[in-house]
């Protein structure tokens, strides 16, 4: 059945999905002519590059062996060989569907864009390529240095997206967004150097063996944790989300939302619990309440808002809540969910995006109140937004159910009280959405401009018509990804509970002294 | 043919939805009511084959949700539980179709009403052919759904949106339950299948789990979770808010969903777990008392109210609690048999209730009613055997499921089987009472309504008549001629084992008289070499399990003659007071209410339900939600974090820029300072000097 791409090992698919957007770059960048002229064929060299990566990203798909725990489409070159640093690229069960949705939505929001981004239209595809070039360079890197760039090269961007195209106050967000992820971003490279200096090398499968001792894996851990959870983002560190969601441009929140908030819970699985299994075990019921506050606080938050983006925002944050549950019970059910529930918020969270975009585009208000009885004017944009909500709250057949339950199934192996305390997430998140969506879609309606606006164009219909089918699709035969995340989820849970139940912390001596590190004692087994 | 039956509406419901414009409403309720037709008639194919032929299966559709060890497959359980509820489904579904032509003539959206039908009765045959529990959820959230799009059908009525997100919300807190227990359910057994959950479930029921830091009994808590979802599709007490505000959808949707078929949901899903129930008795205990509660309850309320629809919203929420306090006994043939019954005569009462709104111009109040019964005698008539069969009058279908419901319970012979019986007794007795109240209001005394919409009241047509003649048909018949397969006794003494083969012949000898000799010959049709036989053991198969020692049903043959009578009594009594009071002695009513206006108050008010939960719950979660928002992101995260950090680093880069001084002076007094402090700590930390 695998043919082709597998054995032709030279092929170096990875490489060229990631630099292809480059190449896209420096087309657009030689374009010349009348300023209308320009803006048209920036446009469209955008759509077909990034269209060409979604190609290659299918040929990805198909090629990839879904039985395999290990890496694939692997290329390795060495770098700079006396440190131990190589271009190190290969995808396993775990990345392979991020690439694919960063594959996905890249030209959905680049035809998202197609009129509503009015001014500097070069500049902004340029940036887009950027960042999908960046973005799939994350889940691709298997070398930490390269992990670091990529996954850090994404800020600027998308702080460019949000601080040039960006609402009336881009400046204060695009900072806000830029602080917060660069506080953590100090730590982790902090964290991925004493990685280095610990294991010798830089690349990450080989780190994954690497044994370090108990009390510096706590230290790791929390620096590695900094990173994430501001990128994921975990209550308290979510703050930046809501402001950076209003300010930016429709295509921004669906990529930010869609994949960039990804970056976090891809970090976690990569770096956190294969690295640090027993940091990750210490740290879990820290992560589990952390989850449920944020899941239940930002759910009470979304009830109140006004503004739809922040709305859809908040609501974000309590679904990576539970993302970051599932990851952390380290149960089967529990890290398949949280990947399951990590693609099907980025197909759900963008298509949600795209619909306030749409109504964004017409009406130049985000306020829910000046929205309603669209179901009239709108009937087609009332169905797909219905599917997006629907499965924004979990409906079963829609992807929203499948990954929320599992990760709830592994939550309730795990601890009860969380379990419960997270379900009620559920309930939470179907009120929210339900009055957003009646008072948008149903209602009387007082606005009469509202009221007057045109339903789908053709356009915006072949852009949230692909995402409502798999949507629905993912819910309906959710083992078309699960299948293939099955054995590299095993195998990380495998190599965990070995690792946990392998070493009785002590004995493991390794060179814990080479970065000094204030003596504190952590009692063992006790929790926080 | 399970296929057929389950997937036709779908293809309705697809076609309809896809190709609206094409085929536009005519072509849309052709699509819709023929689907449904061949739905019915495929269900009851099925049906003689699973209980003549004993045929129960399970297909498999394909993979769902596959997980390490937990994995669900698509599938379609056939046994005869699921067969009763397909053919109770589909029945009341193809007349309620076929109604709805007529109803929503005047409607602008008609094709997509039909297709929410179609899809609403797809979800509620995903749910009784469920193998497990997950499929259960799909099937249950769905109905859930397509309940909060019919009921907020009307979307630019506020109320009907209001009740349209209270309905979707309130039972969404019934499957936050239902969820935990498919977890613990999974925790517990390793697995959602039924076919693992009733194997073993006896061999886990010492088991216990930890449940928020308390060791529990496993399976009690399994099904007291599954059971919380009950309570909210099945409207008891607690979590029945939202079922009277349901009445905002059209009248077809009311009795569709909100009577025959989705509202009965929880009561299959507590049946279609028996196996498990049974070895929960602290839960059983649970579900009778609730039930209990809830006929009595609701009973009480429908007393009071004037808005027609919700009289019989309430009396279905009455009804309910009739299921669940049968369940509560073990009484679980019992419970579906009410369930079916009820099913028949409570969309009739709806869809008459219907055809009285549609003759009043949309009038729904019943004190604006009076004097129409000449006008539309054939309602009149229908709405007459729907009353009675919901009071209990022989030979009526409610009388013989009610009545084997009220033994059971007796039979039960525990303090909450009799705590059950005489709930369900004074509810028998108030629901004769305002079934009479609601017809003697409506159709007799002086006409209130305007004289414009006396004149132009009219009989409905016969498109919205004739689903009703079926429905009738089924209230005036279903009673006896399923009593003896649903609930009938094999024989009156112990010995089940051998009770099919041997004894297949006399199991029409049952306790009603006149009942048996007609099964008698329906019977002889059946081919001999099945043996299958007319009672309730060999009809069930294996889809409902009894244990051996809480067999009410076996029990309740031997109540008392008082026990068996005293619910036609009172049924009675309840039609004649309703007769006095509304009919010759009118200020009966009145006085009444005057007597015990606290209590009225009380009532009418529906028992203050909505006011404290909005007191407690809605209003607090939207303080607490703006809190969090203002207080606890804006104020305390936000300012202490990232703008708190700015601001300090500009305060301390202001401060420090006055160090920048230029005094090489003061640059070398702060080293030096800085020089001594490092040394001096590196002497304290080594301890012991150079």
């Amino acid at each position: 059945m695998v043919t082709g791409f597998r054995d032709m090992v030279d092929f170096p698919i990875l490489s060229i999905m990631t630099f292809l957007p480059l190449a896209g770059v420096f087309i657009i960048l030689m374009i010349r002519g009348e300023a209308e002229d320009v803006d048209r064929n920036a446009k469209h060299m955008a759509l077909y590059t990034s269209l060409f990566v979604l190609a290659f990203g299918l040929f990805l798909f198909k090629g990839f062996d879904g039985s395999s725990a290990d890496f694939q489409f692997v290329e390795k070159v060495q770098w700079f060989s006396s440190f131990g640093f190589s271009y190190h690229m290969g995808v396993d069960g775990i990345s392979v569907f991020f690439v694919l949705l960063s594959a996905f939505l890249t030209p959905i929001c680049i035809i998202a864009s197609w009129d509503s981004i009015k001014t500097r239209v070069k500049e902004f595809m340029v940036a887009f390529l950027m960042l999908e070039c960046l973005m799939i360079g994350t889940f691709c890197a298997l070398d930490s240095i390269l992990f670091y760039v990529f996954f850090e090269g994404v800020l600027i961007p998308m702080f460019l997206i949000i601080g040039v195209w960006g609402g009336p106050r881009r400046v204060y967000s695009a900072y806000k967004f830029f602080l917060y992820t660069l506080l953590g971003s100090v730590l982790m490279l902090i964290a991925l150097l004493t990685l280095y200096v610990q294991g010798g090398t830089t690349d990450i499968p080989a780190l994954m063996d690497v044994d370090i001792a108990k009390n510096m894996q706590l230290w790791l851990w929390l620096a590695f944790f900094a990173s994430f959870a501001v990128k994921m983002p975990m209550w308290p560190v979510h703050t930046w989300l809501p402001d950076a969601h209003v300010e930016a441009p429709t295509a921004g929140s669906v990529i930010l939302a869609g994949v960039l908030l990804k970056m976090g819970g891809y970090g976690f699985l990569r770096f956190s619990l294969p690295m640090l299994p027993d940091a990750s075990l210490f740290f879990a019921p820290m992560v589990f309440w952390l989850s449920v506050i944020a899941i239940v606080y930002t759910s009470l938050v979304a009830l109140v808002q006004e503004d739809m983006k922040k709305l859809i925002a908040y609501s974000s944050v309590a679904h990576m809540g539970f993302v970051t549950l599932g990851i952390f019970t380290v149960t089967t059910q529990g890290v398949e969910g949280a990947i399951f529930q990590m693609l099907s918020h980025g197909l759900i969270s963008a298509a949600l995006f795209l619909c306030v975009g749409v109504v964004y585009d017409r009406l130049h208000t985000r306020e829910i109140g000046r929205y309603g009885g669209l179901v009239n004017n709108m009937p087609r944009y009332a169905t797909v937004f219905m599917i997006f909500m629907l499965g924004s709250v979990g409906l079963p057949g829609t992807s929203g159910f499948v990954g929320e339950f599992l990760t709830l199934v592994g939550a309730f192996q795990v601890d009860t009280i969380i379990a419960a305390l997270a379900t009620t997430g559920v309930v939470l998140g179907a009120v929210y959405m339900l009055l957003l969506y009646r008072r948008v879609i149903f209602g009387p309606q007082d606005n009469k401009d509202a009221a007057a606006m045109a339903d789908l164009n053709i356009r915006e219909i072949g852009v949230l018509v692909p995402l409502a089918l798999l949507v629905l699709w993912l819910g309906v035969f959710p083992t078309t990804v699960t299948d293939r995340i099955a054995p590299s989820v095993d195998k990380l849970i495998r190599n965990y509970e070995a690792d946990i139940n392998a070493d009785p912390v002590a004995e493991k001596t390794t060179i814990e002294d080479v970065i000094i590190i204030p003596n504190i004692i952590i009692p063992e087994g006790g929790s926080l | 043919m399970e296929i057929l039956a389950v997937f036709a509406p779908l293809f309705g419901f697809l076609i309809v939805s896809l190709f609206s414009k094409q085929i536009e409403d005519m072509g849309a309720q052709v699509v819709t009511c023929g689907a449904m037709i061949v739905a019915a008639l495929a269900s009851v194919a099925l049906f003689f084959d699973v209980i003549l032929g004993g045929h129960s299966y399970t297909t498999v559709l394909s993979d769902w949700v596959m997980s390490g060890d937990f994995s669900v497959q698509w599938a379609l359980r056939i046994d005869t539980l699921s067969v009763v509820m397909m053919c109770v489904v589909n029945i009341v579904s193809a007349c309620v179709h076929v109604y709805s032509v007529g109803y929503m003539s005047h409607d602008d959206h008609k094709a997509r009403f039909m297709s929410y039908l179609s899809l609403f009765t797809f979800a509620m045959l995903m749910l009784v052919t469920a193998d497990n529990l997950l499929q259960l959820f799909f099937g249950w959230e769905g109905v859930g759904l397509c309940s909060y799009l019919l009921i907020g059908f009307w979307n630019h009525k506020h109320s009907a949106n209001a009740a349209a997100v209270k309905a979707f919300v309130v039972n969404r807190i019934g499957d936050f339950g239902l969820a935990l227990g498919t977890m613990a359910a999974f925790v517990v057994f390793g697995s959602v299948e039924f076919d693992v959950l009733f194997e073993q479930a006896e061999a886990v029921s010492g088991d216990t789990i930890e449940f928020f830091g308390f060791e529990i009994h496993a399976l009690t808590l399994v099904c007291l979770l599954l059971f919380m979802g009950a309570m909210g599709k099945s409207a008891q007490l607690g979590l029945h808010t939202w079922l009277p505000d349901a009445m905002e959808g059209p009248t077809p949707v009311s009795a569709l969903i909100h009577a025959a078929t989705m509202v009965t949901a929880g009561v299959f899903l507590v049946a279609r777990m028996s196996p498990v129930f049974e070895y929960a008795p602290d839960a059983l205990m649970v579900v009778a008392v609730v039930g209990a509660t809830t006929a009595f309850v609701a009973a009480t309320i429908g007393m009071t109210q004037f808005d027609i629809k919700r009289v019989i919203a309430y009396s279905t929420m009455s009804q309910l609690g009739y299921m669940f306090f049968a369940l509560g006994v073990s009484a679980y043939s019992a419970a579906i048999f009410h369930l079916m019954t009820h099913a028949f005569f409570k969309a009739l009462l709806f869809l008459g209730a219907g055809s009285v709104i549609h003759a009043m111009s949309d009038e729904q109040d019943m004190r604006k009613m009076g004097g129409i019964y000449k006008k539309i005698p054939i309602t009149y008539a229908l709405m007459w055997i729907g009353s009675l069969a919901l009071a209990g009058i022989p030979p009526f279908a409610g009388y013989f499921s009610k009545d084997i419901v009220l033994e059971s319970a007796w039979a039960d012979h525990t303090w909450f089987g009799a705590y059950a019986y005489w709930m369900g007794i004074a509810a028998a007795f108030m629901t004769a009472f305002y079934s009479w109240r609601l017809i003697i209001m409506t159709f007799h005394g002086k006409p209130r309504a305007t004289k414009k919409v006396m004149d132009h009241i009219h009989e409905s047509p016969g498109v919205m008549l004739a689903p009703l003649f079926v429905l009738a048909t089924g209230a005036v018949l279903a009673g006896f001629i399923f009593y003896g397969g649903f609930v009938g006794s094999a024989h009156h003494d112990e010995g089940h084992a051998e009770a099919t083969e041997e004894h297949h012949v006399d199991t029409y000898v049952v306790t009603k008289e006149g009942v048996h000799k007609k099964e008698g010959v329906h019977k002889k049709e059946e081919p001999e070499e099945h043996h299958a036989s007319w009672d309730k053991t060999s009809f069930w198969g294996d889809s409902i399990f009894v244990k051996h020692e809480n067999d009410t049903v076996e029990a309740a043959h031997g109540a008392p003659f008082w026990v068996k009578k005293l619910p036609l009594l009172m049924g009675l009594l309840g039609i004649g007071l309703g007769y006095l009071a509304y009919m010759f002695r009118t200020e009966i009513p009145a006085t009444m209410v005057r007597i015990f206006a606290p209590i009225h108050r009380l009532l009418f008010n529906k028992w203050f339900f909505d006011e404290i939960y909005d007191a407690v719950f809605v209003k607090p979660a939207f303080r607490i939600g703006r809190l969090f928002w203002i207080g606890g992101d804006q104020n305390i995260i936000d300012k202490h974090g990232p703008d708190g950090v700015a601001d300090k680093t500009q305060k301390i880069a202001g401060v420090l820029s006055r160090f920048q001084s230029g005094y090489i002076y003061q640059y070398a007094f702060v080293m030096m300072i800085a020089v001594i402090g490092i040394i001096s700590w590196f002497v304290f930390k080594n301890g012991n000097g150079f």
